[in-house]
């Protein structure tokens, strides 16, 4: 009775954990087993539906395009890499004159944001692309794209950056004041690389969005990665052959991005 | 030090926390203020550190008017060294580095230079066992201690302890004390804003005593705290040394 009370009690461990013990690692023989009980279980998901609705593969169709998807997912590399980096730019900037004395920035940064926060990406780029870009006779779709996806992200990622900013407390400014950093260095040297924590991983989150996003931009015709699935999907009429490798090529970009991060929060942390 | 104050006011919204400061002291090493909490103790000294800008008055520190202008205020604040209540340390830098921080970025020492100054008076301090610890690792007392080791790092012309023991328990607060003690036997010249009568007595040359926004009485400790001369001086004594 007792031999078999401790076999269960060995099991029970195999799966549960209490708080107090998930704050140090865990035996990776554990992790292991767990997290290939989750992957299991949705991949019974997966084959029970596809099993229910029959459907044949044609893997034929993905194949013989492979070239399309690989031009389109490095296409999609590029917007995306080009926009991160400006998105951020502007996200700081936007952030910083939201916080500026000079009030008509103010008011511009607080424009901005709700605007492009408020109303569909859809939108913004249609708008963007046929009347903007029109009128100032910019016919280059890819550096077209790059801005509207910088701008767009950049809203959101200014709000990521100030809510960091505001996490810092009074005084800490005050501290830094006492004794003589500029406001600049102040920036530099106290509120940055503390609210770095607090803005990680929201910015991580927005930077998965933006490369998933950035298949938005298909709709003005430039060949990234969903442009293309689309394509080849219409020409050999295989809906679902084209969305798998659609769904690993987005994977394959915004996982790392996720796991990065982690290590950076993990990185720049300290006690408060 | 030689501090001269005339006509101080300072009031936030509508609340006058400062009215018509005057005070004039000459060859002091060491002012203590003291007095009701709201007195205006604390932003008297505030005004002195260049983190206040007065609505009217003059402050002059050894014959030097202190412009309330933020780019000569800029540079007042790199001349003396502030020490507040709590939470004067960066938590993301070790002691050291906060110690080295206004050296380097502002008094423009050399990195070698900068940590050679730090290590120094954190052997002093007897600190040094510390110097890699972030702030969040070190008891309250000692945190105290390396933000005074940093005021006093860039040889400043003046040291302001605005309360810098009232959230210590008694132990930290000895530990403290005693550095401040000690800088005073230096021959530093220091303001210090304090709740601890005992302390005052013991190293200020001239104690003024604040209420609601006024000097009430200043002068020497003996004077002020043993026979003080107003009514609000002996009511506010009487009850801190009742408990």
């Amino acid at each position: 009775m007792a031999a078999l009370e401790k076999t269960l009690r060995s099991v029970r461990r195999l799966f549960w954990r209490s708080t107090d013990e998930l704050r140090a690692p865990l035996p990776i023989a554990v992790v292991a087993i767990n997290w290939f009980l989750a992957f299991l279980l949705l991949s019974l998901l997966c084959v029970y539906s596809f099993s229910r609705i029959q459907y044949t593969w044609n893997w034929d169709s993905v194949t013989n395009y492979s070239n399309m998807f690989w031009n389109g997912w490095f296409t999609t590399v590029e917007i995306s890499a080009v926009s991160l980096l400006f998105s951020t730019v502007i996200g700081l900037i936007a952030a910083m004159a939201r916080r500026s004395g000079f009030l008509v920035l103010r008011a511009l940064s607080r424009i901005y944001v709700e605007t492009i926060r408020g109303t569909p990406l859809l939108v913004q780029i249609s708008f963007g692309f046929y009347v903007v870009g029109t009128a100032f006779h910019v016919e280059n779709r890819f550096l077209v794209g790059v801005t509207l996806l910088s701008f767009f992200s950049g809203a959101y990622i200014s709000e990521i950056i100030r809510g960091g900013i505001e996490s810092i407390g009074a005084s800490q400014l005050e501290s830094a004041r006492a004794i003589g950093l500029t406001k600049f260095q102040t920036y530099y040297y106290v509120i940055f690389p503390q609210a770095i924590r607090v803005i990680l991983p929201g910015l991580a989150g927005m930077f998965a969005s933006l490369i998933k996003d950035s298949s938005l931009l298909s709709i003005i015709a430039i060949g990234e990665f969903t442009y293309n699935a689309q394509q080849v999907a219409g020409l050999t009429y295989s809906q679902f052959e084209v969305y798998v490798p659609m769904a690993i090529g987005y994977l394959v970009l915004t996982l790392p991005i996720s796991l990065w991060t982690q290590s950076l929060e993990r990185r720049t942390k300290f006690e408060t | 030090m030689k501090l001269e104050v005339q006509s101080l006011c300072k009031s936030f919204g509508d609340q006058a926390v400062l009215r018509d400061i005057q005070i004039s002291l000459e060859k002091v090493h060491t002012l203590a203020l003291i007095g009701p909490s709201g007195g205006g103790k604390s932003t008297l000294l505030r005004v002195i550190a260049g983190l206040e800008r007065p609505d009217r008055g003059r402050v002059v520190l050894d014959d030097e008017e202190i412009i309330f202008r933020e780019r000569e205020l800029h540079e007042h604040r790199k001349t003396v060294g502030t020490v507040f209540q709590s939470f004067n340390l960066f938590p993301h830098l070790s002691a050291l580095s906060n110690i080295t921080l206004p050296l380097e970025k502002v008094h423009a020492h050399s990195k070698v230079e900068a940590r050679r100054i730090a290590e120094e008076i954190l052997v002093r301090f007897q600190l040094m066992e510390h110097a890699t610890k972030q702030p969040a690792q070190l008891s309250g007392g000692q945190r105290q201690r390396i933000a005074i080791a940093r005021a006093i790092s860039i040889r400043p012309k003046l040291l302001l302890f605005d309360e810098p023991t009232s959230a210590l328990d008694p132990e930290m607060t000895a530990e403290v004390l005693e550095v401040i003690e000690e800088l005073r036997e230096e021959g530093r010249d220091f303001v210090l804003v304090t709740h601890q009568m005992g302390f005052a007595k013991r190293v200020a040359d001239q104690v003024a005593l604040l209420s609601g926004g006024k000097i009430v009485e200043y002068g020497p400790p003996a004077q002020i705290l043993d026979n003080p001369q107003s009514e609000t001086g002996r009511q506010f004594l009487a009850k801190i040394l009742k408990y």
